[in-house]
Parts: C-alpha cells; sequence; structure tokens
C-alpha cells in the first residue's frame, strides 16, 4: 500500500510541520508555485506504521544473509555511522573556511593518504562521487597525459569482454574507441589477443582484477608490460578490491590510475542508488592531472589544494569535495581496521567464498571455473539443470528467498548461461554459510523431485512471482489520484 | 529446436534470409532469444539507414540485458517490421519468423562468407560449458 492510499483531506502530521515561517524575495512570478503540491495528508501515528510496515517486508541485509557482497551491499558497522554522523559533521559546512575545519581536513588527508598506501598510488583525489564518475575521470586522465606529450594518435581503449559494462560506456564517453578482447576456458585474458590488440593507437587497458568472473588475472604483469611497451597505460577498476585489500596492490601490479567504490569496500551502502564516493588513485606521472580540490598539509596545518596551483589538472567535477558523509565512513572504517583489519579482510572473504564452492560443488553444483581459486566471489552455472528440467537460474533464486537467504545476483556476468553470481564477504559466519549450503541442497533435491515448488517460488513473500515483462514495458512509478 | 537450412548465420547469433526480391531478412536465433530471455524492447534501424557488415543496427531488450543486434552484411535499410516494436514477444515465440528488417545487399558476395547451419551448430556447440 501506498502511503497516499492512507491519506484523507485534513490529516496533518503536526511533528513534521515547520516551526518557523520563511519567506524567500526575488522569484519571478512565474517560476512561483500556484498550486499546493500533491503531499499525503496522512495522521503521525499512520506514517510510523507505514514506514515500520515497509521496513518488516525489506528483505535485508540486517535481517538475512545477503550474499550479493561487497558487490552491493556488504555489512557496514554501525561505528562508521554514527560517528560520521556526530554533529560536528552533520553541521559542517562545506564553504566554513579551512581555520574552522582542521578536523575534518585531517580526517581528509590521512584518508588519501591510507588509499595511497592500500593502493599503490603516488597520489589520491577523493572527490568523485560515484563509481561511474571515478572511471570517467580516470580515462580523462589518461587522455590529457597523452595530449600533454602532444601525443594524439592514441584513439583505442582495450576492454577484456568479462569487465563491467560502465568500462567501455566510460571509454566511448570519453571519446575513445573501444576494443573488445577475449577471455580464455580458464577466465583469463587472452593474452595472445591481447598483444595483437595493442599498438601506437592504445590510449590505456581497463581491467577489473579480481575479475567479474571471480578470478584473479594470473598474467596480469605480462599484461602490463604488454600495454606499456606499446606506450598505452593501465586502468583499475577497483570494483572488486575486498578481494585483495592490503595484500595486493594494484600500483604493484602495475597500474597508473585506479578508482575506489568506498560504497562497496569502504562502509557504504552501495544498493540504496546512492550517494556513493569513488576516489581516484594515480601514479607518478599522471600526478599533475587529479582533480581538484584534495588536501595538502604544511606545516601542520591542512588545506584545500585548487586548480590556480595545479594547471593541468583536468579539473573540478562538482562545487565542493565529493560526498564528505561517505569519506568520512570510510575514513572511519579504515582507522577501526588498521592495516591488519584490512588483511583480514581480504583473507575472510576469499577463505569464505572459497569454502562456500568447495561445498556447493560438493552438493552437486557445477562451478563455472572449477579448476580456478575462487577470489572473493564466484560462479554457479544450472545450464545443465536447466537444459534437462527447465528450471532456471531465476527459479532458484526466487526459491532462496522463501529459505530465508537473498537471492545472489543473477545473469551477471553475461559470458556464463544460467549463472549466480556468489558473493558471501567477510563478514558471514560458519553457520551461516553451512545454513546456506543446506538451503541450496534442499532446493536441488525439489529441483528432482518437486520442480513445480521451485519453478513457482517465491511461496512465502509478501508478494509472489512479479510479472518483469508487464513491469518493464508498463512502467508507472507515479501515483494518481483517482479522477 | 532445429535450425533452418535455408538461412545464413552468423557468430553472433542473427539470421539471414534471402528473398526472391534481392533483399535480405536479418532477424536473431531462437538459441539468442533463449539467452535473453523475455523481450521487452527492440529498437529497429530507419528504412535508408546503411550499414556496413558488422556494424551496430539494432538492439534486443530482455527482462535480463540489452543486446546489440549487429548487421550480418552490408547494405541499405528498405523494409522495417514496425509492427515488432509493439508485440517484442513475437520475437520468442518464434525468432525465425520475427524479422527485424530488410536489407538491399551493397555487396552482395558477403553472404558467402556466413554460416549455414550446419556451420551456426557448430558454433553453439562450441559455446557451451
Amino acid at each position: 500500500m501506498l502511503i497516499f492510499e492512507h491519506a484523507r483531506p485534513g490529516r496533518r502530521n503536526y511533528s513534521q510541520a515547520p516551526t518557523t515561517t520563511a519567506s524567500v524575495d526575488g522569484i519571478p512570478d512565474h517560476l512561483l508555485r500556484k498550486k499546493q503540491p500533491l503531499l499525503p495528508e496522512v495522521s503521525e501515528m499512520d506514517t510510523v506504521r507505514h514506514y515500520t510496515r515497509l521496513s518488516q517486508k525489506n528483505f535485508s541485509i540486517d535481517t538475512e544473509f545477503y550474499p550479493l557482497g561487497s558487490c552491493t551491499m556488504k555489512y557496514n558497522p554501525r561505528a562508521c555511522n554514527s560517528l560520521a554522523m556526530l554533529p560536528q559533521n552533520l553541521a559542517r559546512h562545506p564553504l566554513a573556511p579551512e581555520d574552522t575545519g582542521q578536523g575534518f581536513l585531517a580526517c581528509m588527508y590521512d584518508l588519501q593518504e591510507i588509499l595511497k598506501n592500500i593502493t599503490g598510488m603516488a597520489g589520491v583525489s577523493l572527490t568523485p562521487m560515484a563509481g561511474a564518475q571515478g572511471e570517467l575521470i580516470g580515462v580523462m586522465m589518461i587522455r590529457a597525459y597523452h595530449e600533454s606529450r602532444g601525443d594524439f594518435a592514441r584513439t583505442e581503449i582495450i576492454v577484456p569482454d568479462a569487465a563491467h559494462g560502465t568500462n567501455p560506456a566510460t571509454a566511448v564517453m570519453c571519446g575513445f574507441k573501444v576494443v573488445e578482447i577475449a577471455t580464455d576456458k580458464e577466465g583469463n585474458v587472452d593474452l595472445d589477443a591481447l598483444k595483437a590488440a595493442v599498438g601506437p593507437q592504445t590510449a590505456g587497458l581497463m581491467l577489473t582484477n579480481p575479475s567479474t568472473l571471480g578470478v584473479f588475472e594470473e598474467n596480469v604483469t605480462e599484461m602490463s608490460r604488454v600495454v606499456h611497451q606499446a606506450g598505452g597505460l593501465l586502468y583499475y577498476d577497483g570494483a572488486n578490491l575486498n578481494a585483495v585489500l592490503g595484500k595486493v596492490k594494484p600500483g604493484d601490479m602495475g597500474f597508473d590510475v585506479i578508482h575506489i567504490n568506498l560504497h562497496k569496500t569502504f562502509s557504504t551502502p552501495h544498493g540504496g542508488g546512492g550517494p556513493g564516493s569513488a576516489p581516484v588513485g594515480v601514479a607518478k606521472r599522471l600526478l599533475p592531472f587529479l582533480p581538484v580540490p584534495f588536501v595538502t598539509q604544511e606545516d601542520g596545518k591542512y588545506r584545500w589544494v585548487n586548480e590556480k596551483e595545479r594547471p593541468q589538472s583536468i579539473g573540478r567535477l562538482s562545487a565542493h569535495m565529493g560526498n564528505a558523509g561517505v569519506l568520512l565512513r570510510a575514513y572511519i572504517y579504515v582507522r577501526l581496521l588498521g592495516k591488519d583489519g584490512m588483511h583480514r579482510i581480504a583473507e575472510f572473504a576469499t577463505l569464505n567464498a572459497n569454502y562456500l564452492m568447495a561445498e556447493l560443488k560438493k552438493a552437486g553444483f557445477e562451478i563455472a571455473y572449477p579448476t580456478r581459486r575462487a577470489s572473493h566471489e564466484f560462479i554457479v552455472t544450472l545450464k545443465d539443470i536447466k537444459d534437462k528440467t527447465g528450471i532456471t537460474a531465476m527459479n532458484l533464486a526466487k526459491r532462496l528467498l522463501d529459505k530465508g537467504f537473498h537471492a545472489p545476483t543473477t545473469y551477471f556476468p553475461m559470458l556464463v548461461p544460467e549463472c549466480l553470481l556468489i558473493e558471501p564477504a567477510e563478514t558471514e559466519s560458519k553457520q551461516t554459510l553451512d545454513a546456506f549450503v543446506t538451503a541450496m541442497k534442499e532446493i536441488l533435491t525439489e529441483i528432482k523431485e518437486q520442480p513445480d515448488m521451485v519453478k513457482n517460488a517465491p511461496h512465502t513473500m509478501p508478494l509472489r512471482k512479479l510479472d518483469d515483462v508487464k513491469a518493464a514495458r508498463e512502467l508507472d512509478l507515479c501515483w494518481k489520484p483517482d479522477a | 529446436m532445429s535450425i533452418p537450412s535455408d538461412l545464413k548465420y552468423t557468430k553472433s547469433h542473427e539470421w539471414v534470409k534471402s528473398e526472391a526480391d534481392g533483399t535480405v531478412s536479418i532477424g536473431i536465433t531462437h538459441h539468442a532469444q533463449e539467452l535473453l530471455g523475455d523481450m521487452v524492447f527492440v529498437e529497429l534501424p530507419q528504412v535508408g539507414d546503411t550499414f556496413t557488415q558488422k556494424q551496430e543496427c539494432a538492439v534486443a531488450e530482455s527482462v535480463k540485458a540489452a543486446a546489440d543486434v549487429y548487421s550480418p552484411i552490408s547494405g541499405e535499410v528498405v523494409e522495417i517490421n514496425t509492427p515488432l516494436v509493439d508485440n517484442p514477444e513475437n520475437i520468442n515465440q518464434d525468432a525465425f519468423g520475427a524479422w527485424l528488417f530488410k536489407l538491399k545487399p551493397s555487396n552482395p558476395a558477403e553472404l558467402d562468407g556466413l554460416l549455414d547451419a550446419a556451420g551456426y551448430q557448430e558454433v553453439l556447440d562450441n559455446e557451451d560449458h
């Protein structure tokens, strides 16, 4: 039920009403609203009940195992939230003088330094406000680098076919032609195809490592040598940083530029649609191009670095500096963990994924890359089951909901048919993982003995199977009053 | 589902049918619609558009994904299957009947380089893990 459907004319919610009057002068008459906005007229208690009920229907990480992992939403410690929400943080104005914001600037400076250390980069700018923006900035810096050397012939960006869809989109947005290269049977980038693709036209290569196939790119140093030798640069998509956090530095693998999704790995929910934060890190040769502002420290005082001091900077991405709340949460998260804690994240994220993979294999599920060790995630394919029984990855995913587990990612990556991409993340206990394996085993038995039970799932959710074709074709997001 | 022997195919899962008037009809294969799942939109080219071989020429979008369709040969679009825009599910029901558009080939020799039914079957066999 929508909140509008609880509404009756004249009902008021005084706790939400403004307590002061405000007037704004100088707005042209034609821009002023003549009619009252269409807001639901609901009492305070009905409002409370409405949102409490909604929260109870939410199948969330606070209530159930959520094997979408860091890709979407791993557990975000409460401490990060509560500290980031201290009044001195919430009330801080982005234009406050540097003198009165030394505490905040110190946090941002430390965060820059910590991210430099984790990624092995020479400089970090915290300003991008989403993964896509971080990617865009990264590739813009690659372009700025080539152009600063008078090299205008580099028109191509190489992207493996296992990449995130945003990678080719970013390259095209920056005016590059995308050259796709294939993945071999083991899930690695085809090295011979890469060697054939590079040349004086190569601006760079974009790579996610571990890849979306859930495996660590085994030839990464050789790939980096091939691309560098051709005069190109290497871009690291940090989407899967959770698997290698503090263990391997992208800088050591040979990458020149990286974006880090703080809203995946560093304690901000990703699945909620924002706000996000994707700091970019660069190797030494790209330092002049970093976006401003970022924080520097002189004689124990912190201050912003602006475009005047950085004439080659690709500029500003917004009026101020990134999403301060997300940056603070990330800062608190890395400080709570420390270096050892970050190592443990990578270790347990990988251990949990490999344990689940081994147990599901034992239970009879087909693993897409059985010879490879999983990184922080792995892929199960139901192709054989679908061919024999007609039961799809989507059916199994819905049946998992009945058993109290959120479904893993389905049908991504698209290279693997009927796939489930499972990422348990580091925070889950062995007991939870075992319960998930038990549920998966039960479903496997049901597929054999009661296939309709799986085909028609979910059975216990507030809504049953949805008509996703109708939802896509007749998208209807606006409530309108009955005529 | 058998693969019709009177059509030509591409590795990227398009089919091509030579019509009596010298034009060719182009669609996506049964296997392609099976991978995509329930279709929700198709975006067709416009009559008069010209494509070179392997150029993106249409989009097929399902509940799972949006996939580019690549022109199997070079040529000019002479007709589009407009009713398909309102009934994209026709592709799911009859992939080899639901043509997207017709091309007037600019280089008919390209047709000889396309796969026949047996060659396309081999592509599908190799795709399976």
